[in-house]
């Protein structure tokens, strides 16, 4: 008979075929955080690369408020925390047994999951018609003051085209890893409105939300370097 | 732990082991934080510790996320070990770039 430490045993979610002895998890656990240390490092290249550009060409980057809507940004950024915890609150439903919570707390942090992508999607329209766009040649961002206040083409430019590039490239690849996960959240929430998940064997509400926290810190570290520094 | 807990092949931690955090705590946290990371941003400081002072508070809002949202402080310290195994050459990285200016 297989016998196991009661650390081991402790993180056994899944009989002994999945799980992983060496980690003392089971294997889509350990995948899943394996997938995230990749992405790690896939943001700290772009985050890499952004000091880099900002270092050598200060000029073509605007001081925090003058183009980005920080107070909006703020406020999406309190969303995607919220969305967190919902998602936490999720988990520990299943882990007590609670389809009901479950349920109702995956459809919360979809709801508004999908209002932070909805709202970065009202951020990029609107900066897009202020002008800040990412590859012209001739870009300048002038300010969002001064395209309300008209001033648009006399204001003294504040930024350059390596400004809305690594904008874009950094929130943009953010922004499709939370479209991601509230399509996986989706999938999750019909599993779980069919039955699926039991307190014995959750490992689909883990993995999403072991998923959506990692794109929650990001936001955390992207919020504070694109926009506040 | 009881006989039943070692037994049961169940949730992420066996039941009655479950490792909840304070998450509604940590939620208050986190938001305090965020508002004081804005509050911080337009404060009139030399650029280096303005930028100092928000990464601090952004490092403690990912510690908070990870250690507590994602379990990483009830998960086996081997877990520990391959979490934290990207975060040198992170460092490493940063720091070259860091280095050309």
């Amino acid at each position: 008979m297989t016998t196991h430490t009661p650390a081991l045993q402790a993180n056994m979610m899944v009989p002994d075929s999945t799980f992983e002895p060496g980690m003392q998890v089971y294997t889509m656990k350990l995948g899943m955080w394996v997938f995230l240390l990749s992405e790690v490092m896939f943001f700290t290249s772009l985050i890499g690369s952004y000091i880099i550009l900002r270092f050598a060409h200060p000029d073509h980057f605007a001081q925090p408020g003058v183009v980005l809507n920080v107070p909006l940004t703020a406020f999406n950024t309190f969303f995607l925390i919220c969305s967190s915890v919902t998602m936490v609150k999720a988990f520990a439903a299943i882990q007590h047994g609670d389809q009901r919570w479950l349920k109702l707390w995956l459809l919360a942090t979809i709801l508004i999951g999908s209002m932070f992508v909805g709202i970065q999607v009202v951020e990029y329209n609107a900066l897009a018609h202020e002008g800040f766009v990412p590859g012209a040649a001739e870009y300048s961002a002038v300010g969002r003051e001064a395209f309300k206040a008209g001033l648009a083409e006399t204001a003294p430019v504040v930024g350059g085209p390596l400004y809305g590039a690594t904008f874009y490239t950094m929130t943009g690849f953010h922004g499709v890893h939370v479209t991601i996960g509230v399509i996986c959240l989706i999938f999750v929430l019909i599993r779980a409105l069919r039955g699926h998940y039991i307190q014995l064997d959750h490992r689909g509400v883990e993995l999403i939300g072991l998923y959506w926290h990692f794109v929650d810190l990001v936001w955390i570290i992207l919020f504070t370097i694109v926009y506040l520094i | 732990m009881t006989d039943t807990q070692h037994t049961t092949p169940g949730a992420g931690h066996a039941e009655g082991e479950h490792h909840e955090a304070p998450y509604l705590l940590i939620w208050a946290v986190l938001l305090v934080l965020t508002l004081a990371e804005v509050g911080y941003a337009f404060l009139s400081l030399p650029k280096f510790w303005l930028a100092l002072g928000l990464i601090v508070m952004a490092i403690w809002k990912a510690l908070l996320v990870t250690l507590y949202y994602m379990h990483l402080r009830f998960e086996p310290k081997r877990l520990w070990v391959l979490a934290t195994a990207p975060l040198p050459l992170v460092v490493i990285l940063i720091a070259a770039v860091l280095t050309e200016f």
